[in-house]
């Protein structure tokens, strides 16, 4: 009985103020989509650092005949400052972690399948390509450690440091990330404060009937639930919406198109759905906060 | 039932009391009309029975209740003890009879089965049974002030206070709504009436008491209006 007051009084309300429900319904919306958006680039970052410093070396290429390097001016590499690099490379444990050769043999097999249908091919011959060291850190982060102390070592024609290719791509994406959570902040902002103005205008407009019903001797309680479940109701409906463009997007503009022809990893729907109680939740639990505080301003009980 | 010691009340913004010292006591089931020009302080009077507003000195007591030190959420219960009638009617426009005065049961819990008893019995207490699906722009000011009385009384309050309730009626309608009032006071309801209706309190002869710039300047049982002429 006293529920089916409470729906008609929301549902009158809804009805009468259904333009400004519709636009709490939507800014909470886009307020999930900027904030999922947030979350799910920095997952991104997370995952694809993940990936990437597992794979990242520094790579000492070694001297050969055809080097034009200065450090090369010598000849190529001699066996005795290959057995020099190799010990100083074990000293280094524990930053060095591994230690891969590639002789000319293996780099002229590699080449061949990177170039198979290149016209260059034929005029490249193993002795061409520089063996390498192949060196992978406990900690990437200290790629100059080795970059110092082989750069210029006798028979290293260079010492090349795939971070460095990476540290634009990371950079950007941090940069990205930012400007996304920057975006959320403002649309959080937008939806309190128009959550705050729907209440206010539907306390308004809803005067007699709350003057009515403190007169009479109704609760706060009774008094107050109807507005704030008109605000539940909008924002749960549209942190629903924005959760599903988030997956849609995460689906079928991921998963299914870039994941497919880029080898790297990338977030999934699974990703979307763990951040899903930290948005609807966090946003149900905002639009609550300040619809009660605005009720408090500004509907006498 | 309703007791003043020594109240004063002064608005914020405004310098001279709208009530000053006054002591008033209501017993249970009397029916006092409150005179007065505009300004007397009749309204606030009414205002402060309710806690619509605090007093800034004196006591107030009513239905047990000493005001001043009544907190915030126990204010509702004291209100339900209180029925409220205002002189522009308030009836919410876009309800019917009968829902405006189920509207006053529903939002206090009343289940519908309650509410489908007392709210016929009430209109016709009242003299409007067969309107109940009329909307209050199709009913005469009388009626519309019939309509606000039931939702007063639906609930059986205790006390019953009317701020000028016939001000907007034509004398003949007004002595109706008078004596329905009294009619309701007969059952054990204290009435408490804020007027400057002349012809009804010289008519009705029950206990007037006066206010004159926020003092009370009169307290007689079986009194007239006038009291100097």
């Amino acid at each position: 009985m006293r529920l089916q007051f409470i729906l008609s009084e929301i549902w009158t309300g809804v009805r009468r103020n259904l333009s400004m429900t519709v636009s709490v319904t939507l800014v909470t919306m886009v307020s999930v989509l900027f904030i999922g958006f947030g979350l799910l680039a920095q997952r991104q970052v997370d995952t694809m650092k993940d990936y990437w410093y597992d794979r990242v070396q520094v790579s000492i290429f070694l001297c050969t005949a055809k080097s034009n390097q200065p450090n090369c001016a010598a000849g190529p590499v001699t066996a005795a400052q290959r057995q020099q690099i190799s010990t100083q490379l074990d000293s280094m444990k524990p930053l060095v972690k591994g230690v891969f050769t590639e002789t000319q043999a293996q780099a002229y097999s590699r080449f061949k399948h990177q170039f198979k249908d290149s016209p260059v091919l034929d005029d490249i011959k193993p002795a061409d390509l520089p063996e390498s060291f192949r060196v992978q850190l406990s900690d990437p982060t200290k790629y100059a450690v080795i970059t110092s102390s082989f750069t210029g070592a006798p028979g290293v024609g260079e010492v090349q440091d795939q971070q460095r290719i990476l540290d634009p791509l990371f950079t950007w994406l941090n940069k990205f990330t930012i400007g996304t959570w920057v975006m959320a902040a403002l649309m959080v902002v937008c939806s309190v404060l128009l959550v705050a103005t729907t209440i206010r205008q539907t306390a308004f407009s809803r005067r007699r009937e709350t003057g009515i019903m403190r007169l009479v001797g109704a609760s706060a309680f009774v008094i107050q639930l109807p507005f704030i479940l008109e605000t539940l109701i909008a924002t749960l409906l549209g942190a629903g919406l924005g959760f599903g463009a988030l997956w849609a997007a995460i689906r079928f503009g991921i998963t299914e198109n870039v994941a497919r022809s880029i080898p790297i990893t990338f977030i999934t729907t699974h990703d979307v759905v763990s951040i899903a109680p930290v948005l609807v939740g966090g946003g149900a639990v905002v639009a609550m906060a300040t619809a009660w505080l605005t009720l408090r301003r500004y509907l006498r009980v | 039932m309703i007791r003043f010691e020594n109240v004063s009340k002064t608005y914020p913004r405004s310098s001279r009391p709208a009530l000053r010292n006054v002591s008033l006591e209501v017993e249970r089931g009397e029916f006092v009309f409150v005179v007065g020009q505009s300004g007397s302080g009749k309204s606030t009077l009414l205002r402060l029975v309710l806690r619509e507003e605090r007093a800034t000195g004196g006591q107030v007591l009513v239905a047990g209740r000493e005001l001043a030190h009544l907190p915030g959420r126990k204010v509702p219960a004291l209100r339900r003890e209180i029925g409220t009638v205002f002189q522009d009617f308030r009836l919410l426009p876009n309800k019917t009879v009968y829902q405006n005065v189920a509207f006053a049961l529903q939002v206090l819990g009343r289940s519908r089965h309650q509410i489908r008893q007392t709210v016929p019995e009430t209109l016709e207490m009242v003299g409007l049974d067969g309107k109940e699906k009329r909307l209050p722009h199709e009913l005469s000011g009388g009626e519309q002030q019939r309509v606000a009385i039931a939702r007063a009384f639906v609930n059986k309050p205790a006390i019953l206070l009317c701020d000028e309730p016939t001000g907007n009626l034509d004398p003949t309608i007004s002595l109706d709504i008078v004596q329905l009032l009294d009619r309701i006071h007969r059952g054990g309801t204290t009435v408490v009436m804020a007027t400057h209706d002349v012809d009804i309190v010289d008519q009705l002869r029950k206990r007037v008491v006066e206010l004159k710039d926020g003092e009370m300047v009169r307290d007689e049982s079986r009194g007239v209006y006038g009291s100097v002429r």
